[in-house]
């Protein structure tokens, strides 16, 4: 007989309870869609260099979660707080401001663009010419080309990004969500298209980008995703937290049994089928 | 044949979205040399210069109309622009105004449709081609009704220099067909606006989420156009001494074949504003060669047609080509 999961352990202390103040604090967050109720009363922090999980069944408001972070829905109700001061993203240059990266799930690149281009878009490097302000290509191209060569892959980075294989294009997103140095990294579905070597150098840059101190959020179907690389797990169901714990408490197939009784509220037997 | 296969794959083409069709332009050299051969006239200072007037104002239009197409939307207003904008500024000639301020009031008007398209294309999301519609239907209507269907005849001879004078044997009209091309030239590929033309055409929610505020910018491109538009009915009007409520009419064809003949793509993303001048040219010799070879202006008309027909074609044909990559 597998143990229950404690739904009362739901707090989310994630970060550090002392005096400094999680990156990323959310206090009954909800948001609506006319009627429907999509993320109803949602707290959760996320600590500074730490990496979280979500996960949850289909329509359990986990994208919401994310997109609300990330500034494409702004809430409805509740507040957010980013390093202790309350703010309000109502569009995703809110949230980038702060520091806050996001990879889609679509990738939401421009296929006609080039790499660096994409890479770049919404956020150009200029330079003067006399009254002008112009596109600096050769600096963004320069910048462009070091990002993918430090990513370990090599492809021209004036190459259209429709041009580029599926693994490619999500390796361009990665690059420009990493280009401005964020402190926040949120990623839906992030390994979708790719194959198992670059999951695998996706992993790696992950622990790089929590050595220098970047907090990740990680939304994955996945279990074995969101085992590989995160701290603590959070399970969203009906809009809710419905509960959360830690990867490696637990012998692996119980963790599995756990989250899986928390997405479904069902009670898991060693007779169910997972 | 190597060298035949370089040339048509080398970088001196551009690359990517704001590439030419190196085809485009080996077609317009073909038509060209075609029609040196195939008519006496053709290759006579009269002649080009005949063509390149008769290009001035469906080239300015389309200059706007290009920007619009590449961001993936679609002005069927601009003859109504056109007509209107013409009225207005030989109206206020008529009453004594000087020409600077006709000329303002009448590229004003240019944006004030633009912004009207614009907006209930962006903000309020119509279909760019039921909005367009829908204006043409509405300036063409409203410039017949406030001017009764009469034409106002242009007797200010400044304005008139404009439509016939020259320097350097080049009519003043060409020369400011050519400013606009540079101008545009320049800001496509070097500014940021130009940049968010190509991501919004490309997809319009990537560059959203990337901060671009793109209901702003397609505000922008459609005032552009509506600028461009009012522009071409001026020196329409300047051209032909006159302005009526039924001028440019069907202007539309031209501008949007040249435009796709160019290279732009309807899906957006894809085109350029040297494609689109030499699809300009490539539309006008054609033109040009029947005329001279005495095909009937209905018959140019049946032509023109098919002209953008298979442009459309070649587009459907080259990005369903990509989208299999």
């Amino acid at each position: 007989m597998m143990s229950t999961p404690s739904n009362s352990d739901t707090s989310n202390t994630g970060a550090d309870s002392g005096a400094r103040p999680p990156l990323i604090e959310l206090a009954g967050i909800t948001k609506t869609f006319g009627n429907v109720e999509a993320l109803s009363g949602v707290d959760l922090k996320i600590g500074e260099a730490e990496s979280v999980g979500i996960i949850g069944d289909n329509g359990a408001g986990k994208s919401t979660l994310v997109k609300v972070l990330s500034g494409v829905y702004p809430p409805t109700g509740g507040v957010m707080r980013f390093r202790g001061q309350e703010v309000r993203f109502d569009s995703p240059l809110d949230a980038r401001k702060n520091g806050i990266e996001m990879i889609y799930q679509d990738l939401a690149l421009c296929e006609d663009l080039d790499v660096a281009q994409n890479i770049f878009l919404g956020r150009e490097i200029k330079k003067k010419l006399g009254p002008f302000n112009l596109l600096d290509k050769q600096a963004m191209a320069r910048a462009a080309a070091e990002d993918i060569a430090n990513m370990g892959l090599d492809f021209d980075v004036e190459r259209e990004v429709g041009m580029l294989s599926g693994g490619e294009r999500q390796m361009v997103a990665v690059a420009r969500a990493l280009q401005f140095s964020p402190s926040a990294l949120l990623m839906d579905e992030p390994t979708a298209a790719l194959s198992a070597e670059k999951i695998r150098r996706l992993w790696e840059l992950i622990a790089e980008l929590k050595s220098r101190g970047v907090s990740i959020l990680l939304v994955s179907h996945r279990f074995t995703d969101i085992l590989s690389i995160c701290d603590r797990i959070v399970v969203v169901r009906g809009g809710r937290i419905a509960g959360e714990m830690k990867p490696h408490e637990h012998p692996p197939a119980q963790t599995m049994a756990m989250m899986t009784e928390m997405m479904t509220g069902d009670r898991i037997t060693e007779e169910t089928e997972i | 044949m190597k060298t035949m296969g370089n040339l048509m794959n080398s970088r001196i083409w551009g690359r990517g979205a704001s590439a030419i069709n190196p085809g485009l332009v080996m077609a317009t050299i073909v038509v060209f040399i075609v029609l040196s051969f195939a008519s006496p006239y053709f290759l006579t200072t009269n002649n080009l210069l005949n063509v390149a007037k008769a290009l001035v104002i469906v080239g300015i239009a389309a200059a706007g109309e290009t920007l619009v197409i590449i961001a993936g939307g679609f002005d069927l207003s601009i003859g109504s622009t056109m007509a209107a904008a013409g009225m207005l500024a030989a109206y206020l000639l008529d009453i004594g105004s000087g020409v600077g301020p006709a000329f303002l009031a009448a590229i004003l008007l240019g944006i004030c449709i633009g912004a009207a398209n614009g907006t209930l294309i962006a903000y309020f999301r119509i279909n760019p081609l039921i909005t367009t519609l829908a204006t043409l239907a509405i300036i063409r209507g409203l410039a017949f009704v406030i001017s009764d269907g009469r034409e106002i005849i242009i007797t200010n001879k400044t304005w008139l220099s404009i439509g016939t004078g020259k320097w350097a044997s080049i009519p003043y009209i060409v020369l400011i067909l050519i400013m606009v091309y540079l101008v545009f030239a320049l800001i496509m590929p070097r500014t940021t606006f130009g940049r968010y033309i190509y991501a919004i055409g490309s997809n319009a929610r990537a560059a959203r989420l990337s901060g671009i505020s793109t209901k702003r910018w397609q505000m922008a491109i459609y005032i552009t156009c509506g600028a461009t538009a009012a522009l071409a009915g001026l020196m329409l009007a300047a051209r032909t001494g006159n302005a009526r409520p039924a001028a440019a009419m069907g202007f539309e064809l031209d501008v949007i074949t040249a435009v796709i003949l160019g290279g732009a793509s309807l899906k957006g993303g894809r085109g350029t504003i040297l494609g689109t001048a030499i699809g300009l040219i490539l539309l006008f010799m054609i033109n040009n060669g029947l005329t001279l070879a005495q095909v009937p202006s209905f018959w140019q008309q049946v032509c023109k047609g098919f002209i953008l027909l298979a442009a459309v074609l070649y587009d459907e044909v080259r990005s369903g080509r990509s989208d299999d990559s």
